[in-house]
Formats: C-alpha cells, sequence, structure tokens
C-alpha cells in the first residue's frame, strides 16, 4: 500500500505544479523588466525586480473603477437570480398548476440555446431599449436562468413538505411559507448558487465585450483584453502586472471559500445529470 | 393526518394558479424577452437581408446558401470540430485519471484545489498568462526551452495556423480540468465500498474493478460532463479571441467566432444569424448523437 500511495502523491504533485506554473510564471514576470526577458526569456527570477510594472499597468487603464464595476454588478445579478430563481424554483417544486411539466421542460430546452445564437437579435433589442453602453445590458437580461431554477428545485425538493403544512395550519400564506419556511432550508443550495452566479458574472467576458463602449463602463475582464499582445504593443511584464491585478483578490476569494465553491460546482455538475 | 393531508399545498387549484403565476412571472417573463423572443427574431432575421441601418428585405434561403458556400465558414466548421474532438476526449479522460488517483489517496483536498484554480480564474487571464509561455517569438517560455533544453525546432504556436487549434485546446484543457475533476471526484465518492470491497473479494484487480465496476456506476457523470464539454467547446470564444486574434489568424476562426465578425464587426445581421443557426443545429445534432450512444454505452441503476 505504502509506495502505491507515495507515486500517486508524486504523480498529483507534478500535475499541480503543472496547473500552478502559469499564475507563478505570471507573477514572476509581472515583476521583469523586457530587457530581461530579451536577454534570457527562462531566467527565474526578476532581475532587478521592476516594481513599477504595477504602477504602470494602472496608470495605463482605471482598474480601480473597473473593480467597481465588476463588484456591483455581479451582486446585483447574485442578488436578483436567487431571489427569482428561488421563486420559480418553489412553484415548480410546490405549486400544482395547469401546464407545470410542459414549462418546466421548456426551461431545460431553453439551457440548451448558446448565448451566441441569440446576441445579435438581443443586442438589436437592447439597442431599442436604450441600454448599449450601459451597465442594465449586463444587469437584466442575465435575470433569465434556468439552471439556477433546475437547481433550486432539487434542494426545494429535499425539504419535507410537513414543515409547510404546519406553517399553513398555522395560517401562513404562500408568501409566508416560501420566504420563512422554505427559504431558510435551502440555505447551502442559495449559496452555491450565489457562489456560481457571482463567479459566472466576474469572469463574464462576452457580452461586455459586445454590449459596453466607453473605457469608464469597462468590466475588469474587458479592460484587461486589451493588454492582448495582439492588440497593444508588446510589454509582457506590463501586461503580467495587469494580469495579476485582476486575478490575485479572486484567486484570494476562491481560497478563503474554496471548499464551499468546488463542493457546489461539482455538485451542481451531478445534478444536472 | 387527516387533518395534514386536506392541507396539503395544491388542493385550492384557482388560488394556486394565482400564485403559481406570480412566483414564476420573473423568470418566465425574462426568458421570453431575453432569450426565446431573440432566439424568435434571431430565425427570422436569418432569412433577411439587412445591415442594422436600412429596409430589411427578404431573403428566402439567400443567407444559409452564402454562409454554407463560404469557404470561411467551411473552415469555421472545420476549426470548431477539431477543437472538440482535442478537448473533449483527451480532456475527460485526464480528468478521469486524476479524479481516481484523488479518490485513492489520503489528504486530496489540497490537490482539489490546485486542479481547481483556473476553473475560477477570469479567461481573458488565463489566455494572457498562455499567451507568453506559447509566444512564437524570443519572448516564448515553451519554446525557447524546447529548443534550448533538447533542440527541438517548435512551430509558433499562436501564428501557425496548422497548429493554433492545439494551442487554444491545451489551454481549453488546462482551464476546464478542474471542474471535471470535481464532478468526477463526487461521482466516485458516490460508489458504495461494498460493491469495491466485494469485487475485490471475488478476486478482481484493480484494472478489472475499473472496468466492471467504476465505469459503469460513473457513466451517467460521465456522459452528462460530456454533453456539457461539447456544448461548450462549441461555444468557446473568450481565450481564442484574446489568445489569438482569429481575423488575423485563420486557423483559430471558429463559427462562434464567424457569428460575432460577422454580427459585429460587419454589421451583416442576417448572415450573422443564419451562421449562428447552423451553429445551435450542429449542437443539437452532436448531442442527439450523444443521447443515442448513451442508451448502449451509459448503465443506469434500475
Amino acid at each position: 500500500m505504502r509506495p502505491r500511495q507515495i507515486a500517486l502523491h508524486a504523480a498529483l504533485t507534478a500535475g499541480g505544479l503543472a496547473m500552478l506554473f502559469p499564475f507563478g510564471w505570471m507573477l514572476l514576470t509581472s515583476f521583469k523588466s523586457v530587457r530581461q526577458m530579451l536577454n534570457d526569456p527562462l531566467s527565474w527570477l526578476p532581475d532587478p525586480w521592476r516594481w513599477a510594472n504595477y504602477p504602470d499597468a494602472l496608470d495605463a487603464m482605471p482598474f480601480g473603477l473597473a473593480y467597481w464595476n465588476s463588484f456591483y454588478i455581479a451582486a446585483l445579478n447574485v442578488a436578483l437570480t436567487l431571489l427569482t430563481s428561488a421563486m420559480a424554483a418553489y412553484a415548480f417544486a410546490r405549486i400544482r398548476f395547469r401546464g407545470s411539466e410542459v414549462l418546466f421542460v421548456v426551461f431545460l430546452a431553453t439551457q440548451m440555446v448558446p448565448a451566441q445564437v441569440t446576441v445579435v437579435p438581443l443586442y438589436l433589442m437592447l439597442a431599442e431599449f436604450g441600454w448599449i453602453d450601459s451597465h442594465l445590458s449586463l444587469i437584466v437580461p442575465t435575470v433569465a436562468n434556468p439552471f439556477a431554477v433546475f437547481l433550486l428545485r432539487q434542494f426545494i425538493r429535499a425539504v419535507p413538505v410537513e414543515l409547510e403544512e404546519a406553517a399553513r395550519i398555522d395560517g401562513a400564506g404562500r408568501w409566508r411559507c416560501f420566504w420563512n419556511v422554505v427559504l431558510p432550508n435551502i440555505r447551502p443550495g442559495l449559496g452555491a448558487l450565489g457562489i456560481i452566479a457571482f463567479l459566472a458574472s466576474w469572469n463574464s467576458f462576452f457580452f461586455p465585450l459586445i454590449f459596453l463602449n466607453s473605457p469608464e463602463l469597462a468590466t475588469v475582464p474587458l479592460l484587461l483584453s486589451q493588454f492582448s499582445g495582439q492588440r497593444t504593443a508588446v510589454d509582457y511584464g506590463l501586461i503580467l502586472a495587469a494580469s495579476a491585478i485582476a486575478v490575485v483578490p479572486t484567486l484570494i476569494a476562491f481560497l478563503v471559500g474554496q471548499r464551499r465553491i468546488i463542493n457546489s460546482m461539482a455538485a451542481s455538475g451531478l445534478g444536472g445529470r | 393526518m387527516a387533518l395534514l393531508t386536506r392541507a396539503r399545498p395544491g388542493r385550492v387549484r384557482d388560488r394556486d394558479g394565482w400564485w403559481a403565476a406570480f412566483f414564476l412571472a420573473p423568470q418566465v417573463v425574462a426568458l421570453a424577452v431575453f432569450l426565446v423572443g431573440p432566439l424568435c427574431f434571431a430565425v427570422v432575421l436569418a432569412f433577411m437581408h439587412w445591415d442594422g441601418l436600412g429596409q430589411k428585405e427578404w431573403a428566402g434561403l439567400a443567407n444559409f446558401a452564402a454562409t454554407l458556400s463560404d469557404p470561411q465558414f467551411g473552415r469555421a466548421v472545420w476549426n470548431t470540430v477539431k477543437l472538440a474532438l482535442l478537448t473533449v476526449p483527451a480532456g475527460l479522460g485526464l480528468a478521469l485519471l486524476i479524479a481516481i488517483a484523488l479518490n485513492s489517496v489520503r489528504g486530496g483536498g489540497f490537490y482539489r484545489v490546485l486542479y481547481f484554480l483556473p476553473v475560477v480564474t477570469s479567461s481573458v487571464a488565463v489566455a494572457l498568462m498562455w499567451q507568453i509561455i506559447l509566444a512564437g517569438d524570443e519572448f516564448g517560455v515553451l519554446n525557447t526551452s524546447l529548443e534550448r533544453w533538447f533542440g527541438i525546432p517548435a512551430p509558433d504556436w499562436l501564428g501557425d495556423p496548422d497548429w493554433v487549434i492545439v494551442a487554444i485546446a491545451a489551454v481549453t484543457i488546462w482551464s476546464s480540468l478542474g471542474l471535471n475533476v470535481v464532478i468526477f471526484l463526487a461521482g466516485l465518492q458516490t460508489i458504495p465500498p461494498q460493491i469495491v470491497e466485494a469485487a475485490r473479494m471475488d478476486g478482481a484487480g484493480g484494472l478489472r474493478i475499473f472496468r466492471s465496476v467504476t465505469l459503469p456506476l460513473l457513466s451517467p457523470t460521465i456522459f452528462f460532463s460530456s454533453v456539457v464539454a461539447v456544448i461548450s467547446s462549441f461555444q468557446a470564444f473568450d481565450q481564442i479571441y484574446v489568445l489569438v486574434d482569429p481575423e488575423y489568424n485563420e486557423g483559430a476562426r471558429t463559427i462562434v467566432y464567424q457569428v460575432y465578425e460577422l454580427g459585429f464587426l460587419d454589421f451583416q445581421f442576417g448572415l450573422s444569424s443564419a451562421a449562428a443557426l447552423i451553429l445551435l443545429v450542429l449542437t443539437l445534432l452532436v448531442t442527439l448523437v450523444q443521447f443515442a450512444a448513451q442508451k448502449r454505452l451509459v448503465h443506469y441503476d434500475s
């Protein structure tokens, strides 16, 4: 048993290092000068450490503003997604109504449609609303989230129906049942969904790229994409300093909540089968 | 008990219909306005000539004919299929190996975090990190080391149209690996240890247990992940757009990029919608094939 454990640990560590390498290389290179990279692209440690890459990156683009934009958009997305999808999930799990099953299948089917199929008409429609180059284009349409409804429906179905019946006998209406009985009992589901929704919004790139124009409205990924070597003069030190500025806070957030994040993503993967 | 049964939700049909409508309204309205509506509009647009400014003109099947006979679109379809073929089997296979290793090792939680890091990282940042590793110029870490240590001349991964899809596939596998690992790991942990124990008692070796116990019991999870993986590889955009601009490298042009370019760079809304619908049909076809194959390959416990 023992040698096998050691071999497995060795293999997993090697794989883990391969996963870490791009992150480590990003951090190290973000302190290098272009001259050093030209002299020896394989040199590990920055020599000298060029701390100025960070202020330079922050000067080149309005990162502080982008952080605030990304944060408040993601927070609103999470709040709207949790409330509306829990409501719909409650209706599907607990209320009998005509067409319930058909409607649920329609919900599931719409999940198959790639965002790119509807993006042109969506753009034209949002332009009619006057929402192009406005954060409304990123906040409101993402409310439609069949996956979230599906996930929470699973959680609500696991709540014993007797709890609700007891509340109803005590005179609680549908809304009170939903708000005071069901929601507190699906907290883990809401937490998991909240994290998934936050990450999806924070990392979203396709819609901001298409719907936003003004630099002061840009989200973090959108701003970061401006640094791509394909589009600007190549100063990899600066590019990677910008990447680090964009990535490190999310990495910290992930490390703090990693157990819950990983478990919820794994559960949502299993739940969908 | 009789009282409880009478109070069961769903007895008063009329009132519950109204309550259902109330609870469903926000999601249903959002879905209708932002998903179903645009989908229907996309179908209409695909049969129109329209640049967003002038009159809409009925085009019949002209957009589909033009799209299907466009050699550039042909390349885009081929690149999309190639990307799926390169990422899905290799990515899922690798994830399965890692999940099995993690499942049979003590203290796997730490590795789980390592493998999961790229999943939570912005796709744009991932593309930028890999740009410097894969760069074909004197900055490229991979090629410089290949040449210096092994004397192998390597292709310009991001610049060479023949190799760029391979590079994109590698980055895609790297960034999505962790998600499949934790899903498979969760699936493996639902396999009752008694079954594995019983197989071992009957004299089955590690490989035999894998083939006859683990794989069948995990097959619903693998099937689900493969459907998701194919769909998301068909929709890949962010990393391709940042890693290599397909405008300058035809080898990276996928159907999704074609939809984006026709719609938002050329303002050919009809052509763009036609290409998008072809992507949708392709997605549905592949999913149907997967569901058909599932009947024969996937084991559901009865």
